[in-house]
């Protein structure tokens, strides 16, 4: 016989249960607009090249699946190698600030020059500079991507919390010994705050070189496909373009948001779920 | 060699006991046993200009339990971190086992601090919280992966949380919280235990158990203790002698002297000798308050 004191959330019915909450309401949601969508296209006879109803969408996704698909591939490759190094030289960066004094006044107003400048003002420069490409969209976006990464690592890095540093000062731990074991640990949560906004920057990042490059055939990216659709009107295929570019983003915030809850879901505010 | 190693240091270990359990039943906890510290006529001037101590001469003697207790801003606090070595006096010097600064860590002349706060990593596991002692004094890497683990069961079974070594921070309460950071202090077996208003931030139920089991560690430990304190119950009843210092600037203004047998429990507590002894710390404490600001 069950306890009738002890509270099983599993006995609920399912519409009551938390995971099917949060699916169900963002599913109702998105479908209630695509139904709206679709019924206005049909009703007003808004024509395609103007805009296209969802399954005008979903039709060209299917038909330039191959095509689209290559360029995604592209995308994601220049996203994620400029992600990986901005993570890198962003770390990199703000151990070397927290060191020294000298270091920070010296480096930060670079830093903050880098952030404030627009990329699509130095991309065709970065374009005309690098030889290759794929690079010069690599440099790009991990110049985008770069400033939360920094800023957050730096922060992280500096918000230890006080007794410890005495304690650790008072063992005589070395730098190294600090940093390892006590500001790299302290300022993870802040790092990963700054890693899941830079993803989605590498994205655009990615997207607004390649605008500016314009690069086609083989190494084509998805704004290329943007570009490229929008000169021969055809609409529903650049809709499927952004489809895909939206994917990717909710993708990689999700495998961030899935790391962050990985690394801090035991320890921190941040990342564990509320308790009732 | 690593057993020969272990043994010699049982037997200094016996032997320090030993010479402690001499020096205590031959002058008594206020008699002239060997000073584990001596600060001496240590000033401390911030830079903006606040004399936070003038001039302060302190013996702490083995194996005493000795608080500070004062008004705010008297110096207590400061005076203990210049002993930790966290702070450098602006004048005078301080003696750690009648050497500099170098001697704290060497053999047989530890210092452990317990903070007002229980300065845990959050991240980290009570076990690795209690480990990090050893960790920081490299200690680790020269022991066995047993003799580690057994001797954070033992520090953490002498606070009593065995059962919550795999439990992360936030989910214990202050007072255990509070109690993971002494463990971490007591795994190192330190000489010296300096303690920063420890209790100072609980409710005073969970403060007088915390008391307690300070009274039986510090006697079953034979430890030699600095204790600051806000709480004149709390210095009365855990202090063998209790320095008063008075503020603007910080010095010491007069002691008082805890003859009482160890170790203590809840009897002393309700005794009206204790009931006396707090009404003369109280009244020492009064006159240094009012001998702390000339210039009102």
């Amino acid at each position: 016989m069950q306890d009738p004191r002890k509270f099983n959330p599993k006995t609920l019915p399912l519409i009551q249960q938390e995971w099917f909450q949060r699916v169900a309401a963002p599913v109702v949601v998105g479908a209630t607009l695509l139904i709206v969508w679709q019924a206005a296209c049909h009703f007003l006879q808004i024509p395609v090249y103007l805009f296209p109803a969802p399954t005008d969408i979903a039709h060209s996704l299917v038909t330039h699946a191959g095509l689209l698909f290559q360029s995604l591939k592209i995308t994601l490759l220049v996203t994620l190698q400029a992600f990986a190094l901005a993570t890198l030289l962003g770390c990199l960066t703000a151990f070397l600030i927290i060191q020294s004094r000298f270091a920070e006044i010296g480096l930060f107003p670079f830093v903050v020059l880098l952030q404030v400048t627009p990329i699509v003002a130095i991309a065709p420069l970065i374009i005309i500079l690098v030889k290759s490409t794929s690079l010069s969209l690599v440099i790009c976006a991990t110049l985008v991507a770069l400033f939360p990464i920094i800023s957050n690592t730096i922060t992280g890095l500096r918000s230890v919390d006080p007794g410890l540093v005495s304690y650790f000062r008072m063992k005589r731990a070395g730098r190294l010994e600090t940093l390892m074991r006590l500001q790299i640990p302290s300022a993870l949560p802040f790092f990963l705050a700054g890693l899941r906004i830079s993803s989605g920057l590498a994205l655009i990042g990615a997207i607004v070189g390649e605008f500016v490059a314009g690069t086609g055939g083989q190494s084509a990216g998805l704004a290329y496909q943007i570009l490229q659709s929008g000169f021969q009107l055809d609409i529903p295929l650049m809709f499927a373009a952004l489809v895909l570019i939206a994917g990717l983003g909710i993708a990689m915030f999700f495998v961030m948001s899935a790391l962050t809850h990985a690394l801090l879901g035991h320890w921190h505010e941040s990342a564990m779920k509320e308790q009732r | 060699m690593t057993i020969m190693k272990a043994v010699r240091q049982d037997l200094s270990e016996a032997q320090r006991i030993g010479e402690l359990h001499a020096a205590s039943q031959a002058s008594g906890p206020a008699g002239a046993a060997h000073p584990v510290i001596q600060v001496l006529s240590a000033n401390k001037i911030f830079p903006n200009g606040t004399q936070a101590l003038d001039a302060v001469d302190l013996n702490v003697r083995q194996g005493e339990f000795l608080s500070l207790i004062g008004p705010s801003g008297c110096g207590k606090s400061t005076l203990l971190k210049m002993i930790a070595n966290l702070i450098e006096p602006t004048d005078g010097r301080i003696l750690w086992w009648n050497g500099g600064p170098g001697r704290i860590g060497s053999e047989g002349s530890r210092l452990a601090f317990v903070f007002q706060d229980p300065t845990l990593m959050p991240w980290a596991r009570v076990d690795a919280n209690v480990r990090l002692a050893l960790d920081l004094e490299r200690k680790a890497t020269s022991m066995s992966d047993t003799d580690v683990a057994a001797r954070i069961h033992a520090a953490l079974d002498q606070v009593g949380l065995t059962k919550f070594a795999r439990s992360y921070p936030r989910e214990l309460s202050g007072g255990m919280r509070m109690r993971v950071s002494i463990a971490r202090a007591l795994i190192d077996q330190p000489d010296l235990l300096l303690m920063d208003e420890p209790f100072g931030a609980l409710d005073e139920f969970t403060r007088n158990k915390l008391d307690l089991d300070l009274v039986r560690l510090s006697w079953e430990r034979r430890l030699t203790t600095l204790f600051v304190t806000h709480s004149i119950y709390e210095a009365v009843f855990l202090s063998t002698r209790i320095i008063v210092m008075a503020a603007n600037p910080g010095r010491i203004h007069s002691q008082l002297v805890i003859d009482e047998p160890q170790p203590r429990d809840e009897d002393f507590r309700g005794s009206p000798r204790f009931a006396q002894l707090c009404r003369d710390l109280s009244r020492m404490l009064t006159e240094a308050s009012n001998a702390g600001s000339p210039q009102v």
